[in-house]
This record gives C-alpha cells, sequence and structure tokens, in this order.
C-alpha cells in the first residue's frame, strides 16, 4: 500500500496546496482541511475547524440553567442523549438532586439507543466515504427504527431534549418497552448480516487493514477517547473508567482492539453496537418502577457556587461539561470539552506520508461530528 | 503463488456471500413511504410548533397572560399580551404570537403553563420562501380553528 517514500524536505514549488471542504462530501459537515501534497501523498494536513461556530459556550453565560436545555443536543446532534444526560447531570450534582432510579434506567435506555443510532449512521458514512453505497441504505433502515422508538417518548427525532433535571420529561410507556425489545431482537441478526455483506468483505479489508496507524501514545497525548483510543489497544471508556448513571449495573464489555488501524477502529464500534444492545436489554427487562422524574425539582434551577465537572461517554468519545456557578439562576461559565475536537487533532501528525484516498479513510474512521468540534 | 490463490478463493467467497445478502435483501418489502402520496402519522408527542387551546366550555383560550411562557423561553420567540376584562376574574391573552424562525421546538413553554394553554400541533410541512410565513398569530390560529 504505502510504497514510494517520502520527501519532505521538498521546496515549496514542488508541492501544492489542495483544499479539502469546506464543501466536500467527505469530511461531513463544514470542515476544511488544507493539504500540502506531493502527487498523492499528504505532506501536512492543518485542518480549519470554526465554520459552524456556533457560541454554545457562551450561550451558557447568557440563559438560565433550564433555558440551556435545549443545547447539549444540537453539539452532537448524532449523540445528543449522551450530550443532554451530562448537562443535567452536572446540575444535579451540583445541586445534590436524587434521581430516581427509574430515570437513570431511561437515560441509560435512550443513551444506548442513541449510541446504536449514531454508529449506524457512522456505518453508513464511513462506507460512502470508502466507495461502498448500498450498506448506508441498510444502516438507515436500522437507524430508522431507533428514531421512531425515540420519536415516540420524545417527540423529537434528532435534537431529542429529553433529559430534565431530575429526570427525564416523558415517561416511557409500553409501546417504547415492547418496541425496543423488539428492535434488540431485530438487530442482532442484522448485525450477522453486516458481517457477511461488510466486515468480512475482501474489499473492504484491504481497504482498512494497516492503514491510518494512531499509536495509543498518540491518543494520549491527543486526548482523543471513545472508539478512537479504544481502537488502540487502551480500553478507556468512561462508563467504566468513571460510571456514573445506572451503568455499574450492567454487565457489558469494553471492545478494544490493539492495531490502532482504521479496521480496529471499524471493529471497535461494530463490537459496541453489541454490547450497547446488551446493555438496552438488561435494562429494559428489569425497568425499575417508580416516577420518571425526581418529586422535588425547583422550577427554576439554581446550582450552589462551585465549580462543577460532569463526563459522560457519547457515542464519539468523553463529552464533559464543567460548569461554574456563582449562586445565580445563571451559570458563571460552561465549558464544553467536546470528544471530536480531541479525535481531529491528531489527524494532522497520523496523516502525514499517507496517500490521500488512505487519509480519507483514517478521516472518516475518526468519525467526526462538525458541529461537535466548533462547538 | 499458493498464498494467492488461497487468498483469492477466501476473497472470492467474502464477495459470493455479500452478494447473497443483496439478493435476500432485494426480494423483500420496501420500507419507504411514497412522501407526499403518503405520509406517515406523527406520534403523539411529536412536537411541532406550539397552539393555543381553547377552553371546552367557553370556547375561548385557557391563556391568563402570566407571560411565564414568554419568560421561560429561550429564544425570545413567544410575545403575550393580555388584559382584565370587566366582570372577569382572570387576566385573558388579547394577543399572543410566535416567532417561528428561532423557536427550537424545545417545549418549555408548554411544560412551564400553570393553565395548560399550550400545545404541540403536529404540522411538519411548513418549507417557505417567506421569512413573514413563520410568524405566526396564535390567537388568529385558534379563532380560525373554531370555523
Ligand atoms: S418550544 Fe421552546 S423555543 Fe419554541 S416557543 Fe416554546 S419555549 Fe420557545
Ligand atoms: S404560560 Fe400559559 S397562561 Fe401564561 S402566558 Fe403563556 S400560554 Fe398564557
Amino acid at each position: 500500500m504505502s510504497g514510494a517514500p517520502l520527501n519532505l524536505t521538498k521546496g515549496p514549488d514542488e508541492t501544492f496546496i489542495l483544499n479539502l471542504g469546506p464543501q466536500h462530501p467527505a469530511t461531513h459537515g463544514v470542515l476544511r482541511i488544507k493539504l500540502t501534497m506531493d502527487g498523492e501523498y499528504v505532506v501536512r494536513a492543518e485542518p480549519v475547524p470554526g465554520y459552524i461556530h456556533r457560541m454554545h459556550e457562551k450561550m451558557g453565560e447568557n440563559r438560565t440553567w433550564n433555558q440551556y436545555l435545549p443545547n447539549p443536543s444540537r453539539v452532537d446532534y448524532l449523540s445528543a442523549m449522551a450530550y443532554s444526560h451530562a448537562h443535567v447531570a452536572v446540575a444535579e450534582r451540583a445541586a445534590g438532586l436524587e434521581v430516581p432510579p427509574r430515570a437513570e434506567y431511561i437515560r441509560v435506555i435512550v443513551c444506548e439507543l442513541n449510541r446504536v443510532s449514531s454508529h449506524l449512521v457512522w456505518l453508513g458514512a464511513f462506507l460512502l466515504d470508502l466507495g461502498g453505497f448500498t450498506p448506508l441504505l441498510y444502516a438507515f433502515d436500522d437507524r430508522e427504527m431507533i428514531l421512531d422508538l425515540l420519536e415516540g417518548i420524545t417527540g423529537s427525532r434528532l435534537t431529542y431534549c429529553y433529559h430534565r433535571f431530575g429526570g427525564v420529561c416523558n415517561d416511557v410507556d409500553d409501546t417504547f418497552v415492547r418496541g425496543t425489545k423488539a428492535f434488540v431482537e431485530h438487530m442482532r441478526p442484522r448485525m450477522k448480516l453486516y458481517r457477511d455483506l461488510v466486515t468480512d468483505n475482501i474489499i473492504l479489508r484491504k481497504r482498512l487493514t494497516d492503514i491510518g496507524h494512531i499509536s495509543a501514545d498518540t491518543c494520549r497525548r491527543y486526548g482523543a477517547t471513545g472508539p478512537v483510543i479504544r481502537g488502540s489497544g487502551v480500553p478507556y471508556d468512561v462508563r467504566r473508567n468513571e460510571p456514573y448513571s445506572a451503568y455499574p449495573e450492567f454487565d457489558f464489555d469494553i471492545p478494544v482492539f490493539p492495531e490502532g488501524d482504521c479496521m480496529a477502529r471499524y471493529l471497535v464500534r461494530m463490537e459496541e453496537i453489541v454490547q450497547s444492545l446488551r446493555i438496552v436489554e438488561q435494562a429494559i427487562g428489569r425497568l425499575p418502577d417508580g416516577p420518571h422524574i425526581a418529586p422535588k425539582v425547583p422550577k427554576i434551577m439554581k446550582v450552589p457556587p462551585g465549580d462543577y465537572f460532569f463526563a459522560t461517554e457519547a457515542a464519539r468519545g468523553r463529552f464533559a461539561i464543567r460548569a461554574v456557578s456563582d449562586g445565580k439562576e445563571i451559570p458563571y461559565r460552561i465549558k464544553l470539552r467536546a470528544p471530536s475536537f480531541s479525535n481531529l487533532s491528531l489527524f494532522e501528525e497520523a496523516s502525514q506520508g499517507m496517500m490521500l484516498p488512505d487519509a480519507l479513510a483514517l478521516l472518516g474512521s475518526l468519525d467526526l461530528v462538525i458541529p461537535d468540534i466548533d462547538r | 503463488m499458493k498464498n494467492i490463490i488461497r487468498d483469492s478463493v477466501a476473497g472470492f467467497k467474502t464477495l459470493v456471500v455479500g452478494m447473497r445478502v443483496t439478493i435476500d435483501q432485494f426480494f423483500r418489502r420496501p420500507v419507504t413511504v411514497h412522501y407526499p402520496h403518503e405520509a406517515l402519522k406523527m406520534p403523539d408527542r411529536y412536537r411541532g410548533h406550539i397552539e393555543l387551546v381553547r377552553d371546552p366550555e367557553t370556547g375561548k383560550s385557557l391563556c391568563i397572560a402570566c407571560k411565564s411562557c414568554e419568560k421561560a423561553c429561550p429564544s425570545d420567540c413567544i410575545f403575550v399580551d393580555g388584559l382584565k376584562r370587566e366582570g372577569e376574574k382572570r387576566k385573558s391573552a388579547t394577543e399572543f404570537t410566535l416567532d417561528f424562525t428561532k423557536c427550537s421546538l424545545c417545549g418549555a413553554c408548554v411544560e412551564v403553563c400553570p393553565t395548560d394553554a399550550l400545545r404541540f400541533t403536529k404540522s411538519y410541512n411548513l418549507a417557505s420562501t417567506q421569512k413573514q410565513s413563520y410568524f405566526f398569530d396564535l390567537m388568529k390560529r385558534m379563532e380560525e380553528q373554531k370555523k
């Protein structure tokens, strides 16, 4: 695959600049990457983010805790549940608000369903980047079932805004419980279909194996998390390392592949779908009775002065909110730690000397959501 | 040489397996709906833009113009005005407008309303080329629904 040696000492006249984006299908959004190319080889890849900066952090400083509820789900629209979870949980931790067990279970279920749907989008889009169109249709067919389930309880298909301080806004009904059980049953054989159609496919294997190697050390230096670091052999998962919500009550594995190439990251995500289904199955089977929201939640959330932090495992890695409160209705500062930003920042180093199509495979395997990078 | 042959055979097999999946799927029922000729039913909790709820007895809006929704809205989309009419115990709304260009469909207004005077509609076909089409006069909308 690699082949021709790379000569980084070439003068500027022998390289050329290639703009990838901001309007390019492979960047899945408005990300611009300024590529310095030596023929087909990448000499330097300089990401230029910021095209979809919406000031979500600044917005946190000019509206009440309650009014910020719709925002987190718009940061990473594919993994909205984990983001909203972090936001409400940081306030709950600060205010010492007890969340009923049923609410915690529901949060886990919706978050894991959301993770599956997010990985399905990634699967379709990633294979599209590599030139395979059909799997996208299969993936979206399955994803549609999740969206229907979540729409039934939240009223929305993408930016759910489902979490409330002390619980969730709507209780789950029988339709949801039955539908979710049916979905888990439906999805298991589909995983075999994906294996037959995609994972075992010789073209995909040859395209991804030993391509885009990222070492565990690189991941650590750039703060990469999620499937990216787990595809480099580091078993780091917030659900295990900083357990939150009801996660300690469930039995699940953290898939880790040590190879660090695109195939490893691919396999991590596929295995994560299976693990998420396991969690959903356990949670829906043992769903406790009780209220879906804490009984005495103040109408207008006020948080005692202090500096608070909460991290969740979103589909792309560790999402964390740091909130500083001065005791008023409006937070003093909201800082969002977005996984895609750190995962993107290693691209410059990891893509050096790669061929352009391989660099695109690497970019796709990072599963970037651009609004998450820019916030 | 042997390896190449073995790899090619194994590789070819994966392609055949994949092709079988495609052929299987080819005979499945379609999963899509032919919008706009057919449309899906929106679930009960679907969050479309908000509208005013009428009091089933008096036929008037349940809104008491307390302005809680106006204050709760993160995006300043709601404007309510009301007055206390002669002989009535509570205020009633005289004007209620929604700037849907800014609405994020969060539901804060519906949740905060003390008299349950707001609800979500199920409308989603709202495409327009004019900004004005997204400034809704909800009072007028409710009046028109009466007819
Ligand atoms: S749904 Fe949210 S954004 Fe829209 S009007 Fe109500 S409070 Fe405002
Ligand atoms: S919160 Fe309800 S009653 Fe108060 S102004 Fe809004 S719609 Fe009217």
